[in-house]
């Protein structure tokens, strides 16, 4: 039995303590906004925040989230895509297949609240994770817009 | 069993022979298509009464919905084809809804591809163009008529505006949702011809920069369903550990330990591996690790190492004595080159890469008795019907595929492998949907990998320095051979996928292309870009060794080869000028290249650096000008461009798989190397529309030309350093710099 709280629900979940955080979110609790792509931590696709900050979930056993630590995954990000992130996705058309585009949001919306201007070698350094349509030109323009609060930059 | 993917000359359907017989078919064909149509059943998913055909409906309260046929898996085609659609129906964008076609090829097989539903080739929006606006067309006649009807006035004096018709005579109009609630379709239904199209002055959607992808929100908000979000009620969980070398069997299956993992309902033998069924995905996966099995070692499979192979193709490749199967003959190439003032016989080789989707294979299936219903991220759902019906012995009617978004496919998700997995565990359950997810390194260890291949080019230059014979060699396995047998044998053993791109544009006396088949028995199968992929690195940069032979500019050499030909000559303009190509960088250095391929002209300028100590090239900008004909979504298009660049560098610097005695050294995106945002170059793309046509494909298009790009900037770096082979590890640059 794990105690979780995603996105200000407490859960109580019958599962092996083992079990990767990701596939309780998944499979058990049934937000799968949030993606496996590798379970090795190598891709970034199940980017999750824990108490604001993100985190790979696919390494993560579950019985390593404490009780109390606020579980946010991308269906919590915002009510309704208004998280100046998910808005600059919008605007800028980042998503092409889609699948990292969750993990790859949770990641950066994270970065900008450690680092709310980050330069491109933050950007590089911060922002690993994978993205097999090459959407890497259209996510670099849209944390900059987001940012700077929407409103656009040059390189793009 | 063999996996092939059912395309066979049986599939190719009345509609799609009439279709090649010009206009006049297409209104014939296509008229009994929506006759039959508005009787049978419809998509389930089409809401509202007025049913003009069985692509669309209209509610009362406006809203039409589309059926998109094509799979969507991130190239937009779920905008792309219903857009054709409301372009000429003229709808209201804004009130459109889209849905996934089932799995249905009579209704929504491409026309332009054997009439299945298979979405690949760059097939999807060149195929179904002309049918689907004539599908807008004539349903706005069918509207019309219906509001004639309701105004009791003639048709003739009937126009549109979206999503409205208008008597201007009157002054009155009915929104199509009022015609949708009271209308009734006219008997007989008007047909459309092109005559009824569109001009394309008056197009509100095909080239409009602002349409936007209708499946980006759910993209953003974490809403959209891939294959592997399908969740069903009482939906078990399945994994299969499969042999470790292709063709290889479990002999002895200890799964004792396995059984007792708490959750696990079935183990279950299958030909290829051991599937595990229970209750979670921990379970499965927990269980399969604790599988003992002794395989068998008979597979053929068991001699198959990359490295050495390559070279034997290459030794190949470079003995004219061995002959293969001609792919092209124009002129006598052998004898003009025999007469040559300057041969270049070079080599290029590429190594097996893989898809590595960011979904990885997966699919769900529920059986019970001879029915089937599979959930699945599929680029082929008829041939998903004919394998599923295979496995669970029944026939392909019996088997419905919900087609879901695919977290990318780039030809993996064609196959029918992870397909079988998932119908032969629900067979052995009964009743109950299994699904069953890959690891990834299941993905990346049994993957259809882009084939090995070694080319040799022999270019016959005359005293002047002009191409007087061209000569291509391409020794490689046959993906047809496996997939498409009957095809590969009625070409009589060439593979036209695997030489796909050997046939260009430039103009050369003589030129011929020969296929030399190595069977090795290995699964290789279509990647991004399939055999132009590499096809395109060789004569790329052969053209570039030409120009350096000759002491010309690389572009100025590529504009004279083309200088018939208008739009090739335009891109390359284009993109020289965006690259400020005749500007000197300090240390870094331009390279260009062009493509032809899937009916698109495309050229692109990569700008690199390099470090000498390392060997790691850094590719910095890359601009690209691409002319695609009708250029239905010009902000996708430079999507997709992007796309095939940074795809397309990935693999030329990075991708390989190894394999050696039959079983794959890579295993996950540790040992896997694709590129990362550090390393991805800037992009500039600029879309170059051809309104008058024809339409040419986009989706593979930006990735052929950005390797050779690559190499051929390197080449005017280094002084004519050469980089021949895929992927240009930092010691394989290193080599050919102390070479």
């Amino acid at each position: 039995m794990a105690r979780l709280i995603v996105n200000g629900t407490p859960r109580d979940i019958e599962v092996d303590p083992d079990t990767p955080l990701l596939w309780v979110i998944r499979e058990q609790i049934g937000l799968t906004g949030t993606k496996y792509g590798c379970g090795v931590a190598a891709c970034g696709a199940c980017t999750v925040h824990i108490d604001g900050a993100a985190t790979r979930s696919c390494v993560l056993p579950v019985s390593a989230v404490e009780p109390d630590q606020q579980i946010t995954t991308i269906e919590g990000l915002s009510p309704d895509s208004s998280h100046p992130v998910q808005q600059a996705w919008l605007a800028l058309d980042v998503p092409q297949c889609g699948y990292c585009q969750a993990g790859m949001i949770m990641a950066v919306a994270g970065l900008l609240m450690q680092n709310p201007n980050p330069t491109d070698e933050d950007i590089n350094a911060e922002i690993t994770n994978i993205c097999r349509c090459g959407t890497y030109n259209r996510v670099r323009a849209a944390i900059k817009l987001a940012a700077n609060g929407g409103e656009a930059t040059q390189r793009g | 069993m063999t996996e092939t993917l059912q395309l066979h000359t049986r599939t190719l359907s009345r509609r799609s022979f009439l279709i090649t017989v010009g206009a006049t078919g297409i209104a014939v064909a296509f008229g009994g298509l929506l006759q039959d149509a508005s009787s049978a059943s419809v998509a389930p998913a089409l809401e509202g009464n007025y049913r003009p055909n069985a692509w669309l409906a209209i509610a009362a309260d406006g809203t039409v919905t589309i059926v998109s046929p094509a799979s969507e898996m991130g190239q937009g085609i779920m905008t792309t084809l219903p857009l054709l659609i409301a372009e000429d129906m003229d709808a209201d964008w804004h009130k459109v809804r889209v849905v996934q076609a089932p799995s249905d090829a009579e209704k929504y097989g491409n026309p332009g591809f054997y009439g299945v539903q298979l979405t690949g080739g760059s097939e999807s929006t060149r195929g179904y163009y002309k049918m689907l606006r004539l599908v807008g067309a004539q349903t706005r006649k069918i509207i019309l008529a219906s509001a004639a009807d309701m105004l009791n006035v003639p048709v003739s004096e009937l126009t549109t505006e979206p999503n409205r018709v208008v008597h201007a005579r009157s002054g009155r109009s009915l929104e199509y949702g009022e015609v949708a609630a009271a209308g009734a379709l006219p008997d007989p239904l008007p047909q459309a011809t092109d005559a009824d199209l569109k001009p394309s002055d008056q197009w509100r959607y095909i080239g409009n920069l602002t349409v936007p992808r209708i499946d980006i929100p759910s993209k953003v908000d974490g809403t959209a369903i891939f294959g592997i979000d399908v969740q069903l009620p009482d939906m078990l969980y399945g994994a299969v550990l499969r042999a470790p070398v292709q063709g290889e069997q479990p002999a002895i299956i200890d799964d004792a330990e396995a059984r007792t993992v708490p959750g696990i309902t079935h183990i279950v033998p299958l030909p290829y591996g051991v599937g595990i069924i229970g209750e979670t995905v921990e379970a499965t996966k927990r269980a399969k690790g604790l599988l003992k099995i002794v395989w068998t070692t008979s597979s053929r499979i068991r001699n198959y190492t990359s490295d050495r192979l390559l070279e034997e193709y290459r030794r190949i490749g470079r003995d004219l004595a061995q002959s293969g199967v001609s792919a092209a003959t124009e002129g006598d190439a052998q004898t003009a080159i025999s007469k040559a003032a300057t041969v270049i016989a070079v080599d290029y080789m590429s190594d097996h890469v893989h898809h590595a989707t960011m979904e990885p294979m997966n699919a769900t299936a529920l059986v019970a008795g001879d029915t089937v219903e599979i959930w699945a991220p599929t680029q082929g759902p008829t041939g998903t019907q004919g394998f599923a019906a295979e496995v669970a012995g029944t026939t392909p009617d019996k088997v419905k595929v919900n087609t879901t978004l695919l977290g990318g496919g780039f030809g993996r998700k064609a196959e029918a492998d992870f397909i079988i997995d998932a119908v032969s565990l629900a067979k052995a359950v009964q009743g109950r949907p299994v699904k069953v997810i890959w690891s990834r390194e299941d993905d990346v260890q049994h993957g259809k990998y882009r084939p090995l291949e070694a080319q040799h080019v022999q270019v016959g230059l005359d005293g002047d320095g002009n191409i007087i014979g061209w000569r291509h060699r391409i020794v490689a396995d046959s993906i047809f051979a496996r997939t498409m047998p009957q095809l590969f044998e009625s070409e009589g053993g060439h593979d036209s996928v695997v030489t796909e791109g050997a046939h260009f544009n430039y103009a050369v006396p003589a030129h011929q292309i020969e296929y030399i088949r190595r069977d090795n028995g290995l699964d290789i199968g279509f990647w991004f870009g399939v055999g132009v992929g590499y096809t395109r690195f060789g004569i790329e940069c052969v053209i570039d060794e030409i120009a350096t032979a000759k002491g010309v500019d690389p572009v100025a050499l590529r504009l004279e080869l083309l200088k018939d030909q208008p739009r090739a000559r335009k891109v390359i303009e284009t993109v020289a000028q965006m690259a400020e190509w005749d500007r000197q960088r300090d240390g870094w250095a331009l390279g260009v290249a062009y493509s032809d391929a899937f009916g698109s002209h495309c050229a692109e300028i990569a700008e690199v650096s390099l470090d000498r100590e390392t060997g790691e090239i850094r590719v910095h900008t890359v601009w690209c000008a691409v002319d695609p004909g009708i250029a239905v979504q010009p902000r996708n298009i430079e999507a997709l461009m992007i796309t095939g660049i940074t795809g397309g560098a990935s693999h030329a610097l990075f991708e390989q798989i190894n394999i050696v005695d039959g079983e794959v050294q890579e295993t996950n995106f540790d040992t896997y190397r694709v590129i990362r945002m550090s390393e991805a170059p800037d992009i500039k793309v600029t879309v170059i529309p051809t309104p008058e046509g024809p339409i040419g494909g986009i989706g593979q298009v930006g990735l052929p030309p950005i390797g050779p790009a690559i190499a051929n900037a390197v080449a005017r770096l280094t002084g004519g350093v050469r980089l021949r082979h895929y992927p240009f590890l930092p010691e394989r640059v290193l080599a050919a710099l102390n070479a």
